[in-house]
């Protein structure tokens, strides 16, 4: 019976068989809490299912037309009693389920730091949670971690009882970072940021994966999770530090590239800024950073003008083989960095297209010798008044 | 030729594009193709392509248009199905270093074919049929409310359909999942015809599926019979109008939001990329938001099914006809406020999570009640196990557990650690299988004999029966076992070993469910070949209650000779118990929409320029637009757009009925 199937996947399963249900039986806290709202809506909801397919069977059984010595009676259909019952007893549940909701979605919002490590044990203040920030790249995890320095692709470890702070996004399109044996999953996605927070309590080796569909390397794109005494992640540190190889813009930029069933990598030394470079969508040079975007409109925008400066903000990794129909995109070819204060025209591009002088909060004028205009979607651009 | 030429009368379709190299690929297309022949050669040579033309493509009658949307939903559940069994296969074969034998690039293309076509053109088309053969029969009418609607309506469907298939052998199809979210659907990642292919195939077949449900509303709303009031409404007729009013607002979102990321694709602008501010998860919040909706619009009708085939075999009136069609109702107002629960991994805060959480379960109320119902017609009732009946109390004992992991994954932090994973596919394949297809088939066997006049061979029918359910619970209970495991869904190749025992179980389960198609399919050509054994000349084979079982099976063209008038919610129930006599004499000639081509003509430009669209030519799009509106302004010369039936046509059907009712006491 499908029922009892339901009922056997309860814990009770998980110890005598030798598959691995690690969504009942995980190493971390969060999941174990995760796990206990799943068995408790489980058994309030079988409340009322039970008894639902018991009186199917029943119902279907003892009123089956051979049987003449059930009562029929073809006219009732209504009963005030009875349809109190039926609608107040799912009610009364969901009642029960939407409490149990409405605190364990708090209690455990991914967002919210850790109270406890461990049903029985608070937070050790004097320890600092561990840092991680995580990457989806095409298709392999990157993991920073900017307290030690390193970064590593495709392997992830932390101290057992440490709780760990994870920082996700993302380089080019929507993936899920899960580890089932540590916490429920978040999504990672390019140029926004989600968090984690969770405990391994148990040391071991978990796998983690993307759980969200990302494109043709998606099945290899998982990673093992390991959970280490203070000694041994302090060696695995050590390890990685000594695997030398660092990790700057340039290689990051090799690295995002898409591959598939990347085998673990290490870099002993890190650019500090790249997970915030990698966040804001602007590891390559000239790309303007989304925070830096947002705060140019803050104070009110670049105006018309702001629509030529497209090239800093066209962000999306793999050549843009280009829009079947509508215009050339137009770009400023280049802005005044403190590097090239007098304006440096970025390798890809050969020529401005645009001849309106650029102005906006905060920005420079950039200097060009301006070649033509055309495009006619945008049609002539107005003369700047300035 | 300059290759500038070529791709001017060609766009970018190229010898290339046709899958020549793909053996798996040209095997299917040999298969199809000769199939194709046949039946071409077949039509041809019994002379029936006039026939078919005359009484089929161009017919207006509702209850043609219903059996052709039926037949349709059939032929593409095989095509859905095979997907379904390549990646049964694929799984249970990629483990231990074996890559199976789909690459990425087809099997990522064929788990986003299964959704599309068992959601869009299987599930849609079964629903939309049995909603137009049987609605306006249930009122009293003799035609839905824009005859000539209806029929367009059909073959946009159709048009939308014949360009997924035609994405089997020419070009590629999305590889992007069967919502197709953008990052990965946006031109940057996906520059292919796969995702254009996704965009005009639900594009062409939205404009079907939105106007047929304004026709259906209306139908409902101004057709119904003389006392028929709201609340005397069959319950499938109710449920009908809620899918409806879902399908009116929620499919215009899903027809804006693939604009707006066919704009992305085509012109450049920025809606759903990385770039320039475009935010991909407003993409996932609009399409959720038609989404949610669609679920309930295919297992509402289904509800409604099970309603009128367990009154019926239970001998019963349903029980809590009032709280029935409150709960429908309130089923379609919280459909609109949960489409959230589909991402709370996406970084929602815990207020608005838990609200979409609650909202959730709270559907589960209306539904519960609905369950109980139903329990409780069967209730000292008499109830008889024909065909119908079985797949209600399978759907019954099936749709509660679907619903049960249904409101767990509806408790956010439950979907943490079970969203994306198989234990979610098992879900709503619970659902989707339990509740619309058991439905479908529910409805399939109990109208049957209403459309033909014979009933459908039982013994094959319980065959199918049989090895659906088993074979069902036995492909998805190991999922969601899986789910448990952490296993998560559209994966290619496992390294894990202990898993693979699963898969294999879960494919042994999905061949079950191919010898039941295969079952059914059978049972179609045997109840054909024994017709005149299981004839029904009563019209109503299940002495059954409401109006459809009043006139002929199958109905005439104009439905009723006289318009019934309703005392009671089981009209013709009711009818009976008083002693209905049917009239007899003072027939009068009936007033009737003629036929027209004008709606398949339609529907093949429109599929003609989503199919330039698709491949950039650019001259077949423009051509077929304008040839669209040519079209369509002629339409509004065409002054034949109804006549009469004679009144001695109708004495003549009238009277060979009183003869066939004559014979049958």
């Amino acid at each position: 019976m499908s029922r009892l199937k339901i009922l056997a996947l309860l814990p009770l399963a998980v110890a005598l068989s030798g598959c691995n249900y690690v969504v009942l039986a995980p190493a971390g806290d969060i999941a174990a809490q995760q796990r206990d709202l799943v068995i408790i809506s489980t058994v309030l909801m079988l409340l009322i299912v039970v008894p639902v397919m018991a009186l199917t069977v029943l119902f279907a059984w003892r009123y089956r037309q051979s049987n003449t010595e059930a009562r029929y009676e073809p006219e009732w259909d209504h009963s005030t009693s009875l349809e109190l019952v039926i609608w107040s007893a799912p009610l009364l549940i969901i009642v029960c389920l939407g409490a149990l909701t409405w605190m364990g979605t708090h209690l455990l919002d991914p967002y919210r730091t850790l109270g406890r490590i461990h049903a029985d044990r608070a937070v050790d203040q004097s320890k600092a949670p561990l840092e991680v920030d995580v990457v989806a790249l095409d298709w392999k995890w990157l993991f920073i971690y900017p307290d030690y320095g390193i970064a590593t692709v495709n392997d992830l470890a932390a101290p057992v009882d440490r709780p760990i702070h994870f920082r996700i996004t993302a380089s080019s399109v929507m993936n899920s970072f899960y580890i089932p044996a540590l916490a429920g999953q978040i999504y990672a996605m390019p140029g926004m940021e989600t968090k984690l927070h969770a405990v391994v309590n148990h040391s071991g080796t978990y796998r983690g994966f993307s759980a969200n569909y990302s494109g043709a390397g998606f099945s290899g794109m998982h990673f093992d999770f390991q959970g280490l005494d203070d000694k041994g992640f302090d060696a695995w540190i050590a390890s990685a530090k000594s695997a030398g190889g660092s990790l700057g813009r340039a290689e990051y930029l090799q690295l995002e590239k898409p591959s598939q069933n990347e085998p673990v990598r290490r870099y002993g030394s890190i650019d500090s800024d790249l997970y915030r470079l990698i966040l804001n969508m602007c590891v390559e040079t000239g790309k303007m950073c989304q925070s830096e975007m947002m705060a140019i409109d803050a104070k009110g925008g670049l105006g018309h003008e702001g629509l030529n400066n497209t090239l800093p903000l066209a962000y999306d990794k793999y050549a843009r083989r280009g829009t079947a129909l509508g215009p050339e995109p137009t770009f400023v070819a280049g802005t005044c960095t403190p590097d090239a204060p007098q304006g440096k025209t970025t390798a890809s591009i050969t020529a401005p297209v645009d001849t309106a002088p650029l102005l906006g909060a905060g920005l420079k004028r950039p200097n060009f010798t301006p070649l033509k205009s055309s495009s006619f979607f945008l049609g002539q651009r107005p003369k700047s008044d300035s | 030729m300059s290759p500038d030429f070529l791709k001017l009368i060609f766009g970018r379709l190229t010898i290339e594009s046709l899958p020549l190299h793909e053996p798996i690929v040209v095997g299917t297309f040999a298969v199809v193709a000769t199939g194709g022949l046949v039946m071409f050669a077949g039509l041809t040579y019994f002379r029936l392509w006039s026939y078919l033309w005359r009484e089929w493509f161009t017919s207006v009658d509702h209850k043609r248009i219903g059996i052709m949307y039926m037949i349709l939903g059939i032929v593409m559940l095989l095509r859905g199905f095979a997907d379904a069994l390549m990646m049964r296969l694929q799984q249970a074969l990629a483990f231990g270093g074996s890559e199976g034998y789909l690459n990425s690039h087809h099997y990522d293309q064929v788990f986003t074919a299964h959704g599309v076509i068992m959601i869009f053109f299987v599930a849609m088309p079964l629903v939309t049929g049995l909603m137009n053969f049987v609605v306006p029969l249930q009122i009293g009418a003799r035609d839905v409310s824009f005859p000539f609607l209806n029929n367009f309506s059909f073959w946009m469907t159709v048009g939308g359909a014949v360009l997924v298939m035609a994405s089997l052998f020419i070009g590629e199809f999305a590889r992007t999942g069967w919502l197709a979210y953008p990052p990965l659907s946006n031109i940057g990642y996906s520059p292919d015809v796969g995702v254009d292919y996704y965009i005009w195939g639900l594009q062409v077949a939205g404009v079907g599926t939105t106007l047929s449900g304004i026709n259906l509303i209306c139908t409902i709303v101004k057709l119904r019979c003389p006392g028929m009031t709201m609340m005397k409404m069959p319950v499938f007729t109710w449920t009908s109008l809620c899918t409806n009013v879902l399908i009116v607002a929620s499919f215009p979102v899903l027809t804006v939001v693939l604009a707006l990321l066919s704009l992305d694709r085509y012109v450049g602008t920025n809606f759903f990329t990385n770039d320039f501010g475009g935010s991909p998860m407003m993409y996932v919040n609009l399409i959720w938001i038609w989404g949610h909706p669609e679920v309930y619009i295919l297992v509402l009708p289904a509800f409604g099914i099970f309603s009128e085939v367990t009154s019926t075999f239970s001998g019963k009136r349903l029980f809590g006809y009032t709280s029935m069609v409150y709960a429908t109702v309130v089923i379609t107002i919280l459909s609109y406020l949960v489409w959230l629960h589909h991402f709370f991994t996406m970084g929602s805060g815990a207020s608005v999570n838990s609200f979409f959480g609650i909202t959730t379960m709270i559907i589960s109320i209306p539904t519960g009640a609905k369950m109980f119902n139903w329990l409780f017609t069967m209730y000292r009732g008499r109830i008889r196990y024909e065909l119908p009946m079985l797949w209600t109390i399978a759907f019954m004992l099936t749709f509660v557990l679907g619903g049960m992991t249904g409101v767990l994954l509806a408790v956010p932090p439950a979907d943490f650690v079970l969203h994306n994973s198989l234990f979610l596919i098992a879900h709503f394949h619970n659902v989707i299988i339990g509740g619309v297809v058991f439905g479908a088939f529910a409805g399939i066997n109990y109208w049957f004999p209403k459309a033909f006049g014979f009933k459908l061979d039982p013994f094959w029918g319980k065959l199918s029966f049989w090895f659906w359910v088993t074979g069902f619970y036995l492909a998805f209970m190991p999922l969601y076992v899986l789910g448990l495991m952490g296993v998560t869904r559209r994966l290619r190749v496992f390294d894990d070993p202990s898993l693979q025992i699963w898969f294999v179980i879960a494919g042994i389960g999905a061949f079950l469910v191919f010898l039941g198609i295969l079952s059914m399919l059978m049972q179609f050509a045997v109840s054909f070949l024994r017709r005149e054994q299981l004839k029904d000349v009563t019209g109503d084979p299940w002495d059954a209650r409401t109006l459809e079982w009043a006139t002929s099976s199958p109905p005439p063209d104009y439905n009723f000779a006289f318009t019934p008038v309703v005392h009671d919610n089981d009209a013709w129930w009711d009818m009976k118990r008083r002693g209905y006599l049917r009239p007899l004499t003072g027939f009068k000639p009936i007033h009737m929409p003629s036929s027209t081509g004008t709606g398949i003509i339609l529907a093949g430009f429109a599929t003609a320029m989503g199919f330039g669209l698709i491949w950039y030519i650019w001259w077949l799009a423009a051509a077929s637009f304008i040839a669209m509106l040519a079209v369509g302004i002629g339409h509004t010369f065409n002054y034949h757009r109804d006549f009469d039936i004679s009144a001695d046509d109708v004495i003549r059907a009238e009277d060979a009925r009183t003869k066939l009712l004559a014979g049958a006491k």
